[in-house]
């Protein structure tokens, strides 16, 4: 019981006196066995996997820290590790802008907007797997939309050149996600006052000088949370690349979700997928850290109460 | 509100649950009770159901569909359901669900370095008593088969449906079209590469993705130049065997030929599974195309007149000069094959045997099987082509067979899932340019015998 109280004594002073009632802390207990069923069960099996070697089918046989040298001193893990936190840096820098102008200019209220976020929300209700088929079929060089078109510049080996295959991914990628980041900035950018800009129009501010002296301050939280989203979902792109490249051209798209997976289930190394799991825990908890501390502590705080 | 939990949590469970969930079934079942999977045939409520797992790919998947139904039909008390799955996937899922203790009664595979890991892990029934009792079903079949069945002096799986040597095909429209003759040695496929790529026709299809496809390279050029003992080195563990003169040799002549723009354009994105390969080969965008004998079928189903109208011409792989392989041995899978996991039912375990001993290659089975185009792996079977359409081919790929002095199981077979999955990854490298023959042989030495 000790242990499920931890994290409710660490709550902010807010919460605690809303709770001094007893009672809304049991409503946390469903969440907490869900999450010590899937979250923490399995990360304490994972990190006891780390330490054996298995092949998927026999017996567990304890190795001590076999896997791990063999992994630390792969250097196919480095790469992957680089080409990891490449992805994540790139879509990153390519759907932050993307969707903050997206964002913007869906806030309006006219009608035609709303048509258009709707028709902009199709791709992420695609299931990843369906649309790296989709595209894959797309870019084929022989048989594809080039091809098809008898476009030229289109004809491309759009997934079998390294830098190609990666530019193709980061597309994809952004093409999906861009969609549903809008969506968080069109309601930041809907829950900015309009008395600001009321106030700036008098001073003769334009369009421009609104966008950057209002607009953008006032998304900063919105940014940090749409950020956290990416760069943490970032490290579980698995299905798409998986199913476009392989993690081809010759690893140049081998991220760890993959090499864990390859190294798993494809040559039956538990062991060292254990690592490599392991290995992709601290980098998610890195950077979730990293980012909380950016966006300051009232960076889950509500904006409203002060506006 | 807190909202790092909960995207600490979405993350740790995403990342996590994969292997643990194997981990844990692994750990936490061992029920006589494996899971049919999504079963696609049913038959009424019988009481005695066995699973069975299978290869998709058409006209193949047809083949297996139709025994099953027959075999369900005949037996209505004893009943088989069936899932189909695409090769990559189903590699993946197998495994898994063999050490989850979920596997199907009936598990196909083919046979070698796989099976072994099964074997060891104690996961499939031991045939080699039934075999005894029934001599008749193991008489009928070649005898060269069984080689990849059986597991330190035990069968453990019974061979099934074909031999599928590795043939290098040829679109004759495409040939006379550039004037030119099918290549009778190596020096003649590095000759016909300009003359393809000058009438801008990609000298040779390939399906990269899949890297087994370029394998098949490496299985050829290996034999013909070092003979098969370059590759038994390697297979019976011996120190620094990729480092053979002959094997340094073939992989510099295979990255000759990629760099001669030999292989078409893009072919690091295409999969076999998809059959696009074929697909280049019979709409004429690839002059040839090495592959496995099972893709006639294929293209005899989707390549339009392609087949029938005498277009596709095949021969085994030619010669390299100099080199000292048999020019008559081949590659590829001596058959199929299919175990009893060891998890069923006893119950489960006869309706398989049952199966087994009525349904896989009855005649009518046979019948089937050669219809696809391929060679069934029974005796005597040649005696069933000169009705087929097929006749031809497959008395090419029965005299292909019957003559090779060496018949090599594919290497990514052969050897164990760990070693395989390394070779596979360089293969993809080699062929990429992004690693030199001495890196290859190097990389490759680091996991001989794990």
């Amino acid at each position: 019981m000790s242990a499920l109280a931890t994290p409710v004594r660490r709550t902010p002073p807010a919460a605690t006196r809303r709770t001094r009632g007893g009672v809304l802390p049991w409503l946390a207990v469903p969440a907490l066995a869900l999450f010590v069923a899937f979250g923490v069960i399995p990360l304490v099996g994972v990190l006891f996997l780390s330490f054996t070697s298995w092949d998927g089918l026999g017996e567990i046989q304890m190795s001590g820290l076999t896997s791990w040298r063999a992994v630390l001193g792969d250097p196919g893990l480095m790469h992957a590790l680089w080409v990891t936190l490449l992805v994540m840096v790139v879509s990153w820098a390519v759907q932050t802008p993307a969707s903050i102008l997206l964002g913007v200019f869906l806030a309006g209220r006219q009608r035609y907007r709303a048509v258009l976020a709707v028709l902009y929300f199709i791709p992420l209700l695609l299931s990843q797997a369906a649309i790296a088929i989709a595209y894959k079929a797309l870019l084929d060089p022989n048989f594809g939309l080039g091809a098809g078109l008898g476009v030229d510049l289109l004809i491309q080996d759009w997934l079998g050149e390294p830098v190609l295959a990666f530019s193709v991914v980061i597309f994809v990628v952004s093409w999906q996600f861009i969609p549903f980041h809008s969506l968080i900035y069109q309601g930041g950018v809907r829950q900015i006052p309009r008395s600001l800009y009321e106030a700036a129009e008098i001073d003769g501010a334009g369009r421009v000088r609104k966008f950057f002296s209002i607009t953008l301050p006032q998304l900063k939280y919105t940014i940090i949370t749409s950020s956290t989203l990416m760069v943490v979902g970032s490290l579980t792109f698995f299905d798409l690349i998986f199913v476009l490249t392989a993690g081809g051209p010759a690893d140049a798209t081998r991220v760890l979700a993959l090499d864990m997976y390859k190294r798993g289930f494809q040559a039956s190394l538990m062991g060292p997928a254990s690592v490599i799991a392991v290995i992709l825990v601290l980098v998610g908890l890195a950077l979730a850290l990293l980012l909380r501390r950016l966006g300051g502590r009232d960076a889950n705080a509500s904006q409203l109460e002060g506006a | 509100m807190e909202s790092k939990t909960p995207s600490r949590r979405t993350f740790l469970s995403l990342s996590m649950g994969i292997p643990l969930g194997a981990a844990l079934a692994a750990c936490g079942t061992s029920g006589p009770t494996p899971a049919g999977g999504g079963a696609s045939a049913s038959g009424g409520n019988a009481a005695n159901k066995a699973s069975y797992w299978f290869l998709s790919v058409q006209p193949q998947e047809g083949v297996r569909t139709r025994a099953v139904e027959r075999f369900n039909k005949a037996n209505p008390n004893e009943q088989i359901a069936f899932t189909a799955m695409q090769n990559d996937a189903y590699k993946t899922k197998i495994k898994t669900a063999i050490g989850a203790g979920q596997a199907p009664t009936i598990i196909w595979g083919w046979g070698g370095g796989t099976l072994r890991t099964y074997v060891q892990a104690g996961q499939v029934e031991d045939l080699t008593p039934w075999f005894e009792q029934n001599p008749a079903v193991k008489d009928r079949l070649f005898a060269s088969s069984f080689g990849a069945a059986t597991i330190d002096g035990k069968i453990y799986a019974m061979p099934a449906e074909t031999m599928q040597p590795i043939v290098l095909y040829y679109n004759k429209k495409i040939f006379d079209q550039v004037g030119v003759q099918p290549p009778e040695s190596w020096g003649d496929i590095m000759a016909l590469v300009p003359k393809f790529n000058a009438a801008g026709i990609a000298p040779f299809s390939l399906g990269g993705q899949s890297r087994w496809t370029n394998m098949m390279w490496l299985e050829f050029l290996f034999d013909r130049i070092g003979g098969p003992e370059v590759f038994q080195a390697v297979f019976d563990a011996k120190k620094d065997a990729w480092s053979h003169p002959a094997a340094l040799d073939a992989l510099t002549k295979l990255q000759d030929l990629v760099k001669a723009d030999g292989f078409i354009k893009g072919f690091s994105s295409i999969t076999a599974d998809s059959n696009a390969d074929q697909a280049l080969l019979y709409t004429g965008k690839a002059a040839m195309m090495l592959h496995g004998g099972w893709t006639y079928g294929g293209m005899k189903t989707d390549g339009g007149d392609f087949v029938s109208g005498g277009h596709l011409g095949y021969m085994n792989f030619p010669p390299v000069e100099g080199g000292k392989g048999d020019p008559s041995n081949t590659v590829g899978n001596p058959g199929q094959y299919l175990s009893i996991s060891s998890k069923a039912t006893p119950e489960q375990k006869e309706v398989a045997k049952k199966f087994f001993a009525t349904a896989v290659l009855n005649d009518e089975d046979v019948k089937e099987w050669a219809g696809t185009g391929a060679v069934p792996i029974v005796n005597g079977a040649d005696s069933a082509f000169a009705a087929s359409e097929d006749a031809d081919f497959l008395k090419f790929v029965y005299g292909i067979a019957s003559n090779a002095k060496a018949f090599a199981q594919s290497w990514d077979q052969a050897l164990s899932p760990a070693a395989a999955e390394v070779l596979l990854d360089n293969i993809a490298k080699l062929f990429q340019l992004s690693i030199t023959p001495e890196q290859f042989a190097s990389n490759m030495n680091a996991v001989i015998g794990s």
